[in-house]
């Protein structure tokens, strides 16, 4: 032991740093501040270490080249010893890093914490809440599959959008004028060198602040912040209900942080790596990408945006938002810190979580994609061609040759860019049906030139029989009253045995 | 020791060091700079475009459509597959062609071709586009991307090397008479 301490002493005298590190690790902070709600902040940290190993034995392996990339990351999965696994903790690391930031900024957020005197902490927070998605979004391009390689032509496709400069930052993004090579290679350079300096200087900085400023103290609703006392205030809470912070509130941090190891670990060995998907090669079209999860709400929005607001939800939109990020703690700097005074706080919080999660949901399933083998895939249910005429198994024919069900589904099989038309007679007459299939609109193509008169006849004759049987098919009284007769498709599309 | 008014000279000598360094950090930021902006540089003028032959002018059976692949004319050799692109081919009659991307004008996914019902459709999204390239429905702003092309001795070529964007490449198809 005394030679251990002598070699202690031996570096202290030269590196001087024991007395600040002790002076560090036991700063008071408040003492409810030894939450659970707490801990997030250091797990970040935790995985953020982990992503860092992991990524170096990565790189072991790794060719950052759009030649090899794709069998290096082969090579890892199959040829390597535990090469998967150190995959698939750096991509399940890259995920609960994620998860967890946005976690730790909700927590922050709703206690707070981002008021006087800790505006720079907030702001360096929403810094590196955009290095880490900088850090995702390089990192699945680092993944160099089919999802890569049309993830970065959306990409592209956004950028260009930019005014003025949006050609020059298309070349600017890709190293040249098409994605290859020189893409992957400075895709590499900003996930390997250039975002992870910047991240580990952040953080740094972002901890040294919480370490000067003290932790936010529990908030209590009614007690305000007010830039003039609150300093005071504050230094004299952690004098009268202060506690060293270590070991006080140390212990849950560390245990916090090795459950989120062990979780990922898990998943990791659970769930094993991410990809790499089929080769990068831009000739082999047969493909559907999308991106990884974290994305996939933007994947969804992309979609249902109007055309017409697509540009500037995707310029304005996010310079909006992380501005508005970036001044909140000036917008709101003093006053309230407690969530249970601060409803539209909650509500916010609330309102971004749903609509995320309802769009990332969406994204599971694309109802907006056409289902590209629906019409060959997906047979006409049987029901629907029961007692039906010559003419409209025909109709029901042309239905599946010309594609119509990539987009409609029949019997809950095709597709969901248009809607079902399990019993789309009951809402259209046949004049209207003829109309929408030769004319199309309301966002689907017209079939004019892709139709015979012939084929339209059957079509919608088939498409006529699709109403509930006790239901009887919409038709024009107009019409009724004009030929004064019996319209027609009470006659012939109607399966008999209805009412 | 010194007022504000007077410059000592270790004074002076420490501006003149700072002076230095500013100077031969300007002369070192005009090769990084440019190295760094060499993408877009080196593409101003079209200097990344150059004719690409398609095929034999036979291989398209007139009134249909066909996935056809060429090199881009910029190769670097860590390329890989990279390099290889796929196109759409349209060959209206006789001489007659559209060169279609595969890239979606909405954001650049691949474009499928379906013959029988006449349509371009992106899985991405949904956009889908006529047979002649024209916005048919789904979030696209526009039709589909043309090559400039021209048929020579039986072959056909077009003009590529750069990925066709929807912001980035507008100027260069509005050269070309709109496709729809």
């Amino acid at each position: 032991m005394r030679l251990i301490a002598q070699v202690g002493d031996w570096f202290d005298r030269r590196l001087q740093l024991a007395a600040p590190i002790r002076e560090a690790a036991e700063h008071p902070v408040p003492r409810n501040t030894a939450s659970w709600f707490y801990v997030f902040g250091s797990a970040a940290l935790t995985i953020f270490m982990l992503q860092i190993v992991t990524g170096i034995l990565l790189a072991l392996i790794y060719v950052p080249s759009a030649g090899e990339a794709w069998s290096s990351l082969q090579a890892l999965n199959h040829d390597v010893t535990l090469g998967w696994f150190i995959r698939a903790l750096h991509g399940w690391g890259s995920n609960f890093m994620i998860a967890i930031v946005l976690i730790h900024m909700v927590q922050v957020f709703l206690f707070g914490a981002y008021k006087f005197p800790r505006e720079l902490t907030w702001i360096v927070g929403v810094l590196l809440l955009l290095m880490t998605l900088g850090m995702a979004f390089s990192g699945q391009v680092l993944r160099f599959d089919q999802d890569a390689y049309w993830g970065l032509g959306i990409g592209a496709s956004i950028a260009s959008h930019v005014p003025i400069i949006g050609p020059v930052a298309v070349k600017l993004m890709l190293g040249g004028p098409i994605i290859a090579g020189a893409t992957l290679s400075r895709f590499f350079a900003l996930h390997v060198f250039v975002i992870p300096g910047m991240l580990i200087g952040f953080v740094g900085l972002h901890l040294l602040m919480v370490l000067k400023l003290g932790i936010n103290e529990w908030p209590m609703p009614g007690r305000l912040v007010n830039k003039a006392t609150y300093t005071n205030e504050y230094h004299e809470l952690t004098k009268k209900d202060g506690a060293p912070f270590v070991p006080y509130a140390i212990w849950k941090d560390l245990f916090f942080a090795a459950f989120i190891l062990l979780a990922v670990a898990a998943c990791a060995v659970y769930f094993g790596p991410f990809g790499p998907t089929g080769r990068p090669d831009p000739t082999i079209i047969q493909t559907a990408p999308k991106p990884d999860y974290f994305f996939l709400w933007l994947y969804a929005l992309l979609s249902l945006l109007p055309p017409s607001m697509e540009t500037p939800a995707l310029l304005v939109g996010p310079v909006v938002f992380i501005l508005g990020l970036l001044l909140l703690p000036f917008i709101s700097g003093e006053g309230e810190k407690s969530w249970r005074r601060r409803p539209i706080a909650v509500l916010t919080v609330m309102l971004i979580a749903v609509t995320l999660g309802t769009l990332t949901h969406l994204a599971g399933f694309t109802p907006w994609s056409p289902h590209m083998n629906a019409w060959s895939g997906d047979p006409v249910p049987e029901k629907f061609l029961h007692r039906t005429s010559a003419l409209q198994r025909q109709g029901a024919l042309v239905f599946q040759v010309k594609q119509c069900r990539n987009c409609h589904s029949l019997g809950e099989l095709g597709g969901q860019r248009g809607p079902a038309l399990d019993t789309v007679a009951v809402r259209l007459t046949q004049d209207q049906l003829i109309r929408q299939v030769i004319q199309g609109g309301g966002n689907m193509p017209a079939y004019g030139k892709n139709l015979s008169p012939a084929e339209t006849t059957a079509l919608v004759a088939f498409l006529e029989t699709l109403h509930p049987a006790g239901q009887s098919p919409a038709r024009d009284a107009s019409r009724d009253a004009a030929l004064g007769a019996v319209p027609a498709s009470r006659n012939s599309s109607q399966p008999p045995g209805g009412p | 020791m010194s007022n504000e008014n007077t410059l000592s000279r270790r004074g002076l000598f420490m501006k003149l060091g700072i002076l230095f360094n500013g100077l031969v950090a300007s002369a070192l930021a005009v090769p990084i700079v440019g190295f760094v902006l060499s993408s877009i540089t080196r593409g101003r003028s079209n200097a990344y475009l150059s004719w690409v032959p398609l095929g034999s002018v036979s291989e398209f059976p007139e009134g249909e459509t066909r996935l056809a692949t060429f090199r881009n004319p910029n190769v670097m050799p860590t390329d890989g597959k990279t390099v290889d692109t796929a196109c759409w081919v349209r060959r209206v009659e006789g001489e007659q062609f559209q060169v279609f991307a595969v890239n979606c004008a909405h954001l650049g996914c691949p474009v499928r071709w379906f013959p029988q019902s006449g349509l371009f459709m992106c899985p991405c999204h949904g956009g889908a586009y006529y047979r002649d390239g024209a916005r048919a429905s789904g979030p696209p702003e526009r039709g589909l991307f043309e090559y400039p092309h021209k048929v020579q001795n039986g072959l056909i070529t077009i003009q590529a090397g750069e990925l066709f964007t929807p912001g980035a490449s507008a100027s260069l198809v509005e050269k070309k008479p709109s496709c729809a």
